[in-house]
């Protein structure tokens, strides 16, 4: 295996393949009550305790169907750039199993709400396009619980019915890494669209996997295997490299790939057959007659336009050019909405160079280190705006403000309040800072005589002996000058 | 006063609100009748003790503006009651008994109606002669051991019986309308989305219609004014104006234009429907209608696309009956073997066949050969509707092929069986209004109904033109209470 520039490449007895793969994400749409029910949504619930009759599928219930979920979809689709279908048509899915009340779920099939769109990738060799195949609405099935019981299964249905988009993706992605910034990117508009928290440990996020390889420059797609309901991304990074290798290998024994739908084993870091495709689930697809097709105006959609918030591709665009920020520091700062919320709180009033170097430095180490998110950050922005003032107006220096840093996480003090108190206001009375120079020169009078005579990497020292004497606090530009001024006499 | 119960529904109005008698008086006499009509087998389930409570309720505080001031009926076991059993004829509900109630039969409720208990019915209202329910066959009043006719043939028999002065069935691809046609009695299935299809088990969910059955024109016009809805609970039901049915009703039908379609003269069609369906376009014009010949083309293909589009749906909304929230269940050896025991012993073999052919249609690979064809049949049959009716008000035609047959006649022939909705299926794909009125007998002297149909939420017409061609049939239903010794 070889990674270089853009090209992820699996080589095996010198032959190099590169791999295809497209995604079909499941989100869970943001909204109180479910696509078709007005149970809750919370996550986190006592079991069965958020199922209506319509959820638990009694006799003679009917589906009707939750028109904010419905906006939340065309909403998605504007952020994806994508053709909004003004008729879209519900279709039943129909099988059996133990958590799936209906024996059919909801979902849409030939019709979907959202047609073509797309998404751009930032990648470290420059833009990549993402086309989206489709976007569409379907119920999620509810949970059979395995190991609660030594006997039985035991089934929850809090999670039948909640709404769900199904977002599938062109073939067009071709490294995990591409995966890695795909989900993030997708997550990312979603989150600024308030259409799903993307919360992948509460399983707002996951994704069937298609994996296919080909010979490097051959034009047509090999064999593909989906790899059903992984939900992490590190997950997806693992499954594709291992499924990848696997067909590479059946490929070089001159074995033929079954088109297959596969499950990832996390700890074997392998892909199994779940069903072959002769034993593939004839869905039984028809129009649910309990729905009429979703007939969806212009004027709606207008009107969904106008509420859409500004999304990153053009939040990017706009920090680039009116806060003249590199196009790696925009790609971070406009990430995640909370970031670049807190971003343009901190710069609202204070230096915006100062303000992305704290931000994407020491605050998101910080972060990093504490497992929070920016919306938890210990530090408020108003207080890192004041911190960013202090150092820009030379009352303390850069140093001195990483100390001030660390001291206000605890309880998010203010970092004016602590400078007083411990009295770090930085010396730049020139007057003052004469007067101890004067007094270190004196003090070291054969030091001062070897710098003189031309050992003059001693001013290393001298500007050490000013901070140490002036305990941190000397204005370390003003301090410079003067020492300069006062040892070249 | 044994004669309470052969009152109808206006009359029996009458005299509550005039109180020369009460609630409590009529809900015994039915109940009483009811107690010695077992032999007909037209309930599933009684509720009679509390049907004599609610009754005294209703008296001790009466309010007569209602439209059905503590009128008790017995309704169709295929709508849902809250705390009442209702099994829709199946082993599979035998035990089910839901935490809420239909919106008609709620409607019904509200309007001063008392439940006297749920009647018998084909297993998931698939079958034409009551012959498929678990809880066993039901018999057609009018003489022993022939068929009510189906699906909801305890409600039609029951009916007849005068065990209930009004009842509700549901018509999928007749079973309102031929029932009422077997047994000499009204029955209506409205335009889809006119009635609420919540809480109603479903059969065919593009086809079910709940609808009036009743003992003449009138007492329909005013329990489809009852129980006609807009739902927001269900999807499909429409917002339109509802006419006052019961109160715009007139026989004044001068002028009014009824097509006959020549392709419903169907070959083998025994001589004296023939000979009805002759007579009931005389009553027509009496009655200063114009007739008026039309051609609904593509009514052959009817049936065929109905046994394609039903038992398509029916396969998918039968899924939920598995075992695993509610109804009964077999315990297997894993969660596949319990469903198949489950699901084999659950359902008879009427339903276990439209289960199938459903399967078999919607499979890849068929779906557009059946399914999808038949769709767009449907939307052929639609269209040769909506032509005739630039011309016409409403269409006559004979209810059924044949007057009630014997029970256990036809169970080991279904295409002869499901022939018996041939008149009835194409109103059901349209989505229009159709009733059924008793019209005249056949030789063995069982009745015989005429339909009309109407155009999609014009029951007031259909209603009218029965109303005014009832009075001149005049047509007396001749029971003799054979069951009861």
């Amino acid at each position: 295996m070889n990674k270089k520039n853009n090209e992820f490449i699996i080589t095996k007895n010198n032959n190099n393949y590169e791999v295809i793969i497209g995604l079909e994400v499941h989100a869970q749409v943001t909204s109180n009550s479910k696509l078709f029910s007005s149970s809750s949504t919370k996550f986190g619930a006592e079991p069965n305790t958020q199922v209506s009759l319509v959820d638990a599928a009694f006799p003679g219930m009917l589906p009707v169907i939750n028109q904010f979920c419905v906006k939340q979809a065309i909403k998605t689709g504007i952020g994806l750039k994508a053709k909004i279908n003004n008729k879209s048509i519900f279709d039943r899915k129909n099988y059996f199993y133990a958590d799936l009340p209906q024996g059919y779920q909801i979902s849409q099939y030939k019709y979907p709400i959202v047609g073509e769109g797309t998404i751009i990738l930032d990648m470290p060799y420059g833009q990549k396009e993402v086309g989206i195949e489709r976007l569409h609405l379907e119920q999620d099935a509810g949970k059979s619980i395995h190991d609660m019981d030594p006997e039985n299964t035991l089934v929850d249905l809090n999670r039948s019915g909640v709404a769900l988009m199904e977002i599938v993706s062109k073939p067009d992605l071709s490294s995990p890494e591409e995966v890695n910034v795909y989900i993030k990117k997708l997550r990312s508009i979603m989150r600024y669209l308030g259409t799903c928290d993307g919360n992948m440990q509460e399983g707002s996020l996951r994704a069937d996997v298609n994996v296919s390889v080909k010979r490097k420059g051959e034009k047509e797609l090999g064999t593909r295997c989906e790899i059903k309901n992984v939900n992490s991304i590190k997950f997806m990074q693992m499954s594709i490299i291992s499924e990848a290798n696997r067909q590479v290998d059946l490929i070089e024994d001159g074995k033929i790939i079954d088109q297959e739908t596969r499950l990832f084993d996390t700890k074997k870091n392998e892909t199994r057959p779940m069903r072959s495709k002769e034993d593939a689930h004839d869905y039984r697809y028809f129009p649910d007659p309990d729905l009429l097709p979703l007939e969806i105006t212009n004027d709606f959609i207008e009107q969904i336009k106008s509420e859409i918030p500004e999304l990153p591709d053009e939040k990017k665009k706009r920090f680039i050019e009116k806060y003249k920020l590199s196009s790696y520091e925009a790609t971070i700062l406009v990430s995640d909405i909370e970031i670049s919320k807190y971003f343009e709180e901190v710069i609202d009033k204070s230096d915006i160079k100062l303000a992305t170097n704290w931000i994407t430095g020491e605050l998101f180490a910080l972060l990093n280190d504490k497992n929070l998110e920016i919306s938890e950050s210990p530090i408020s922005s108003k207080n890192l705006s004041k911190l960013i003032n202090l150092i820009k107006d030379g009352t303390i220096s850069g140093k001195i403000a990483k100390s001030v840093f660390e001291m206000m996480i605890d309880s998010d003090n203010d970092p004016e309040l602590i400078v007083k108190e411990k009295n770090l206001k930085q010396e730049s009375d020139p007057k003052e800072l004469e007067k101890l120079i004067d007094k270190i020169i004196n003090e070291n009078f054969d030091k001062v005589k070897e710098y003189k005579s031309g050992k003059e990497k001693l001013f290393g020292f001298f500007v050490g002996q000013v901070m140490k004497v002036s305990g941190g606090k000397a204005n370390p530009k003003l301090a410079n000058e003067i020492l300069k001024d006062k040892l070249s006499k | 006063m044994s004669e309470l119960t052969s009152l109808t529904l206006t009359e029996l109005v009458k005299n509550i609100k005039e109180k020369k008698i009460s609630s409590s008086e009529i809900t015994k006499a039915f109940i009483d009748r009811s107690e010695k009509s077992k032999k007909l087998n037209t309930y599933i389930t009684e509720d009679f003790a509390s049907a004599i409570e609610k009754a005294k309720k209703f008296d001790e505080n009466p309010n007569f503006d209602l439209k059905l001031p503590g009128i008790p009926l017995a309704i169709k076991d295929l709508f849902c009651t809250n705390g009442i059993k209702t099994t829709a004829g199946s082993k599979i509900l035998n035990n089910f008994i839901p935490t809420y109630e239909s919106t008609v039969t709620q409607n019904i409720w509200d309007q001063g109606g008392i439940l006297l208990g749920k009647l018998n019915c084909d297993e998931f209202a698939m079958g034409s002669s009551n012959e498929t329910s678990y809880f066993g066959n039901v018999q057609n009043p009018i003489n022993e051991n022939l068929v009510p006719g189906g699906s909801s043939g305890g409600s039609s028999s029951a009916l007849a019986a005068n065990l209930t002065p009004i009842t509700i069935g549901t018509d999928t691809g007749g079973s309102i309308r031929q029932p009422a046609s077997f047994t000499g009695t009204v029955g209506l299935k409205p335009t889809y989305g006119s009635c609420s299809r919540y809480g109603i088990v479903a059969f065919a969910s593009s086809l079910d219609q709940a609808g009036p059955m009743s003992k003449n024109v009138k007492d329909c016009s005013l329990l489809l004014e009852v129980i006609s809805s807009y739902d927001t609970k269900d999807s499909t039901s429409i917002e339109y104006k509802r006419d006052k049915y019961s109160e715009e009703l007139t026989n004044n039908i001068k002028d009014k234009i009824i097509g006959i379609p020549k392709e419903y003269r169907v070959e083998g069609m025994p001589d004296e429907i023939e000979k009805l369906w002759k007579k009931g376009i005389e009553y027509a014009k009496e009655c200063g209608a114009k007739i008026v010949d039309i051609s609904l083309p593509h009514t052959n293909y009817a049936l065929p696309a109905y046994y394609i589009v039903a038992p398509a749906e029916a396969s998918s909304n039968l899924a939920r009956y598995d075992g695993v929230k509610y109804g009964f269940r077999t315990e297997g050896e894993n969660l596949i073997d319990m469903y198949e025991k489950t699901r084999s012993e659950g359902f008879g073999n009427e339903v276990k066949r439209r289960i199938m052919i459903g399967t078999y249609v919607l499979s890849s690979g068929y779906y557009d050969a059946y399914y999808l064809k038949a769709q767009k049949v449907r939307r052929l049959i639609k269209n040769d509707f909506d032509e005739a009716y630039k011309k016409v008000d409403a269409i006559l035609t004979p209810s059924t092929p044949s007057s009630a047959f014997k029970i256990g006649e036809k169970t080991n022939d279904p295409i002869s069986m499901y022939l018996n909705d041939i008149f009835t299926v194409p109103v059901n794909l349209a989505g229009l209004p159709g009733i059924s009125i008793p019209a005249g007998v056949d030789k063995n002297g069982y009745p015989l109904g005429l339909q009309i149909i109407g155009k999609a939420f014009e029951e007031q017409t259909i209603l009218n033109i029965a109303y005014s061609m009832e009075e001149k049939i005049n047509f007396k239903n001749n029971i003799t209470d054979w069951w009861i010794k």
